[in-house]
């Protein structure tokens, strides 16, 4: 099969979970009341609103995350290549890690890395 | 698609005698989606009931044992009861995004069930850039996750969802990279040439210390990225209720449930593909008999499936802080220096290959 493999996956999944949703559906016991369309927060009532901004330091992360990751779909087309080529493609990525190193240790020494 | 398989080449002119030509294809597939669903249930069933017996058998306990045959239907009865549970939800939620939810989890792991090579040529898709799919295609996931608990409106699983966020995206720098350090030894991302290229050694024997090292950074950030513990934060059980999932009842809950453990299988099965030769059996010693690599397949898996179960009731949970240093200031460090390594080990031809 070829790459109409994806779609045909996609739809089982669709499927699957829009069949059994509809399944469960039919057959649960149904009951009502205010309490139970309540969050469940251990019992106490919800205080405040949830969405609210959130720390920061996840936003961080996010962002370092995204320099790592492009640097990885960077580096895969470097490791499929990397025998054929041979010398040259050692050396380029011992200056390509370097410098990636350095920006991993200016992150690590502003305290980027650190969770407060 | 299985030529080599006599039963398949029988189905196929059996649907062919059936129907017209061009109908042919359709049916196939739909027959392969039926097989592949029915595969994903009964995998999530079984990794269910594996772990429940697995930490019985860590705790000194039985576990289940008392539906079925020594507790087998345990997990069956499980299903149909949540199957037949209802759907509640809060009224606050964002209805449309919560039930949202669930599809991605379910779409991305059946997704990437797709292209994992079961045995020679039993594939459903043998795409060429197999394994950055599956790094993509793993990172989905989060997104399911990340929707289900914002659009949950309940303090515990917003928590969740974002400690699951920062968790899986850092986590999924070191599966990448400890997968690009082995792709230095393979020349290529499509799996079945990955295993073709093991046919000379299991990788993990080619690349010897740096492969030895990527494949324990690979089993560690694995183990995160599907937020199993010691890195269950996410879902910690004293401390956020349910996590995430806390406002999904019923079957909601299952699909979140039943991706966990899909996923975790899918975590092994690339290790077993990348490192350990996929269906490949030890030595060459049942190479005549080619149906028998499913069994290789699901055995390394399940082995690698058994370690992570073991780390669980092993280490404790770690704080949100140490899970970071562990990741950025040493897998991180790490990993760029073991790609470094490899490259110089695959440069000066020091591989071990039989």
């Amino acid at each position: 099969m070829g790459s109409e493999a994806l779609i045909v996956f996609f739809l089982a999944g669709v499927i699957l979970v829009a069949g059994a949703n509809f399944i469960s559906n039919l057959i649960s016991h149904k009951s009502d009341n205010p309490q139970k369309r309540e969050p469940y927060e251990s019992g106490m009532p919800t205080i405040g609103p949830t969405w609210v901004q959130f720390k920061v330091g996840f936003y961080l992360f996010a962002i370092l995350f995204l320099i790592f990751d492009v640097e990885i779909a960077f580096l895969v087309p470097w490791a499929v290549v990397y025998q054929e080529v041979g010398t040259v493609a050692l050396v380029e990525i011992i200056i390509f890690l370097f410098i990636l190193g350095l920006g991993l240790a200016y992150a690590w020494k502003k305290g980027a890395l650190k969770w407060k | 698609m299985y030529s080599s398989l006599i039963i398949t080449n029988n189905i196929h002119s059996w649907v062919l005698s059936l129907m017209p030509a061009a109908v042919t294809g359709i049916t196939e597939m739909m027959m392969i989606a039926m097989i592949y669903l029915t595969v994903f249930a009964v995998l999530g069933l079984f990794l269910v009931l594996m772990e429940r017996k697995v930490a019985a058998w860590f705790q000194l306990r039985i576990g289940p044992n008392r539906v079925g045959f020594f507790g087998m239907f345990q997990t069956i009865a499980d299903a149909l009861k949540l199957l037949s549970k209802e759907l509640t939800g809060t009224d606050k939620a964002d209805k449309f995004l919560y039930n949202l939810a669930p599809y991605f989890l379910i779409i991305s792991s059946l997704m990437a069930l797709a292209v994992f090579p079961f045995s020679e040529n039993l594939q459903a898709f043998d795409i060429n850039i197999g394994i950055f799919f599956l790094i993509a295609i793993s990172s989905i996931g989060v997104i399911g996750v990340l929707l289900g608990g914002w659009s949950s409106n309940n303090k515990f699983a917003l928590i969740g969802a974002m400690r699951s966020g920062v968790q899986t995206i850092s986590y999924e720098l070191s599966v990448g990279l400890s997968l690009l350090t082995m792709i230095l030894l393979t020349g290529s991302l499509q799996l079945s040439e990955i295993i073709e290229v093991q046919k000379s050694g299991w990788l993990i024997v080619q690349g010897h210390i740096p492969a030895v090292i990527a494949f324990m950074i690979y089993m560690i950030s694995g183990t995160a990225e599907t937020n199993r513990a010691p890195f269950d934060m996410v879902e910690a059980e004293s401390e956020l209720g349910a996590g995430f999932h806390t406002e999904y009842s019923g079957m909601k809950f299952a699909y979140f449930f039943l991706a966990e453990f899909i996923n975790m299988f899918i975590i092994a099965a690339i290790g077993t593909t990348v490192f350990f030769g996929g269906w490949l059996s030890p030595f060459g010693i049942t190479e005549s008999i080619p149906w028998l690599g499913v069994f290789w397949f699901l055995l390394k898996a399940f082995a690698l499936v058994f370690l992570m179960m073991w780390f669980r009731w092993t280490f404790p949970r770690l704080r949100v802080d140490q899970l970071l240093t562990l990741e950025w200031k040493y897998l991180l460090p790490i990993n760029l220096f073991n790609i470094v390594l490899m490259a110089i080990i695959v440069w000066l031809n020091f591989t071990i290959q039989f």
